[in-house]
């Protein structure tokens, strides 16, 4: 029996999600108290900015407490930074459009805070039931944020349907554990690594019906096709600040934690490679063949982040080191231009009455030309045109696939990048060469919002200029993993 | 002494009933007690390894899955509740405004 | 297997029977009346008034749903208390900060105005 006491919990690992969970509860309780309610932002401001300071103290460190619950390594650091980053673009773009639909209120806060408390405790940890468990941290708040336009039918259906379908993949995902647990006697990776041979031999039943299981819970997590159908509803119906953190936070969580478990923990079963190369393919060609359709600006991105999920499947199908880096390199990427163009949606959406359909955009070159510029950036950088980090993500992603043989899958992906080509050009189209009919209402940019378009212009671009130095990043975040 | 494979094919069962009534139910509630008895089928599920096994750790899984499912009830309830308010129906063929 | 089973077995077989040999008793001795209170809901109680369909006023199922959560977190407090006293002031402060946690959720539904009554 362990023997439990002070010396065995190191709070220095878990010093980031302590700052945020602090910071969400001054909101909470100071949210309501008269002359301290317009503070919340600014609580939350500084409670990232503590929770990634402290994220990046914790860089180069490997070390593992709270009785094995928790490790600290450079890939949960990297992750930890990018989920807090993630939060605070988001905070930053969306406050504006909250207050315009009178839902800003200091629960939002609180709950932005608390769903990254919990990202950060899935990629803080290679323990099974504490990575559940940061799931559902991040996941709960995540319900509430969709439907969190109480008076909008939208986003009550989207966060109903978000509700449904993401607790029906929390039971998949517990039953999965119950049978991991089963066949190994632990929850814990590592040990499980280092009987997995024993395991497959003697427990081969219970463990690939708890893969199978656990893999299913993942897939709806990520939006991966066939259990993607729930995404398109709830970004759309959710308020666009929320959706724009939907993309790219938990999207990201959850590759941190698949990475971890099925490249780390189980990466001795051969025939996941097989089962991942079909939910890639299924996932990138579905998730844009659906694209190509659209009318809504956010439905279209919506149906393009599971094509997305699908590259990053691609890396899960190929493994080893420059996959593995590739997708952080994506991951990465992906946020800054998908915060970019959801950046760019909200302040449109900020005008009276906008639901941001295609319709809608025709005039927008004539009236914002910068902002026309940068949504066609963000547009090429999301289909993967060079001078733009995007390219670099898929370059790395293929590269590595064709490294190590999957020649077909690369052929695949690229094709379905051209497709994608096509839906994206539909966004500029739209905002330059279709006639505007109507006189376009003037959008009004607030400081905010400016920085937020000033970070993620210079980061796509940027990164672009030196994807070797975001690389080299990513291969040392994923130095101790394997 | 009942074998562990009893109790693993109780937890099968009730797990495949959730699952079903939550691909099948048109009532939101129902869909929602769906969700929650598959919940409580890993938990059994657990509670048998971890008896089979002589481990602990399963009870003490159990406890935190038991936590987890009254958090996502008590969120689970109050949107279907704010949803019930707008739309006076809990018919889940009624939510279909989204589409493609 | 066997062995293990009979018990329940002999529960069943003597629940059974119990059941047939009080409806038949009653069938057999009882007298019957088919009046009044006999045909109501609850024949010793107060008369059921108007349907059972009425809307429950929203206040009741918010505090349903804070019930369920602060119900069971405390379920954590029993395996604390069955060990605490090995675990000692280490184990009393860790759960001081749990309980802690739960309090500033308590708060922050007193401040939502989320338990009063009226």
């Amino acid at each position: 029996m362990i023997d439990i006491t002070a010396a065995g919990l190191d709070f220095s690992l878990i010093a980031p999600e302590i700052a945020l969970l602090v910071a969400a509860f001054i909101i909470l309780l100071t949210g309501y108290v008269r002359g301290l309610s317009n503070l919340s932002f600014t609580i939350a401001f500084i409670g990232l900015v503590v929770g990634i300071a402290l994220s990046v103290g914790q860089w180069g460190q490997q070390a593992s407490g709270f009785y094995g619950m928790v490790t600290c390594d450079n890939f949960g650091v990297a992750f930890k930074v990018m989920f807090a980053s993630i939060t605070l673009l988001v905070l930053l773009l969306g406050t504006r459009y909250m207050k315009s639909r009178g839902i800003l209120k200091p629960e939002y806060y609180a709950l932005l805070l608390i769903s990254t408390m919990g990202m950060m405790v899935m990629a803080n940890t290679t323990d099974l039931v504490v990575m559940f468990l940061g799931l559902e941290i991040m996941s709960i708040p995540l319900y509430v944020l969709a439907g969190f336009a109480r008076r909008s039918l939208e986003s009550n259906e989207s966060g109903l349907k978000y509700f449904i379908m993401g607790s029906f993949a929390s039971a998949f995902l517990l039953m999965g554990i119950a049978f991991i647990f089963g066949a190994s006697g632990t929850t814990e990776l590592r040990r499980i690594v280092a009987d997995i041979g024993f395991i497959i031999d003697h427990h081969r039943i219970f463990l690939y019906t708890g893969v199978t299981l656990i893999l299913v819970g993942f897939g709806f997590k990520v939006a991966a096709v066939p259990f993607h159908s729930w995404v398109p509803d709830v970004y759309q119906g959710a308020p666009t600040p929320v959706t724009a953190f939907f993309s790219v936070g938990p999207k990201a969580a959850g590759f941190a934690v698949l990475l971890r478990i099925f490249l780390f923990g189980f990466a001795g079963l051969a025939f996941l490679s097989s089962v991942f190369w079909v939910l890639a393919v299924l996932t990138m060609t579905i998730g844009n063949v659906l694209a190509l359709r659209q009318k809504n600006v956010k439905r279209l991105l919506a149906y393009s982040s599971i094509a997305h999920a699908g590259y990053i499947l691609v890396a899960l199908a190929v493994g080893g080191e420059n996959a593995i880096s590739a997708a952080v390199f994506y991951l990465v990427a992906y946020a800054v231009f998908n915060l970019g163009g959801f950046a760019v949606v909200t302040l449109l959406e900020t005008r009276s009455g906008c639901k941001s359909d295609f319709v809608e955009l025709p005039g927008l070159s004539k009236a914002h030309p910068y902002l026309s510029a940068v949504l066609a950036l963000f547009m090429f950088a999301l289909s993967g045109f060079p001078p733009t980090v995007g390219f670099f993500g898929k370059f790395y992603l293929f590269a590595a696939a064709v490294k190590a043989n999957f020649i077909w899958l690369t052929v695949i992906g690229v094709m379905n990048s051209f497709l994608s080509v096509y839906y994206y050009l539909r966004v500029i189209k739209a905002s330059y060469i279709d006639p505007s009919e109507k006189s376009w209402a003037p959008v009004t940019y607030s400081p905010a919002m400016l920085v937020v378009l000033f970070i993620t212009v210079i980061g796509t671009l940027g990164l672009g200029l030196f994807p070797q130095q975001l690389l080299q990043f990513a291969r040392e975040a994923i130095f101790a993993f394997l | 002494m009942i074998p562990i494979s009893a109790y693993l094919i109780v937890a099968a069962v009730l797990f495949g009933i959730g699952t079903v009534g939550v691909l099948i139910s048109r009532n939101m509630i129902v869909v929602f007690m769906c969700v929650e008895l598959m919940l409580n089928a890993a938990n059994l599920a657990l509670i048998a390894f971890s008896r089979a096994l002589n481990i602990m750790d399963g009870h003490v899984f159990v406890f935190l899955a038991l936590a987890v499912a009254a958090a996502e009830a008590a969120v689970g309830l109050a949107i279907v509740l704010a949803v019930y308010r707008n739309r006076e129906t809990v018919n889940i063929d009624r939510f279909d405004m989204m589409k493609w | 297997m066997f062995e293990t089973f009979f018990p329940i077995l002999l529960l069943v077989v003597f629940a059974t029977l119990l059941a047939i040999l009080l409806v038949t008793f009653s069938i057999l001795f009882g007298r019957r009346t088919k009046l009044g209170k006999k045909g109501e809901s609850y024949e010793c109680g107060i008369d059921p008034v108007g349907s059972t369909k009425d809307p429950v006023p929203v206040k009741f199922y918010l505090i349903a749903i804070l019930f369920i959560i602060f119900d069971l977190e405390v379920v954590f407090l029993y395996p604390w208390a069955v060990i605490s006293r090995k675990l000692g002031l280490f184990g009393f402060i860790e759960m001081l900060v749990f309980v802690v946690i739960l309090l500033v959720g308590y708060f922050y539904i007193l401040s939502r105005g989320a338990l009063k009554w009226d």
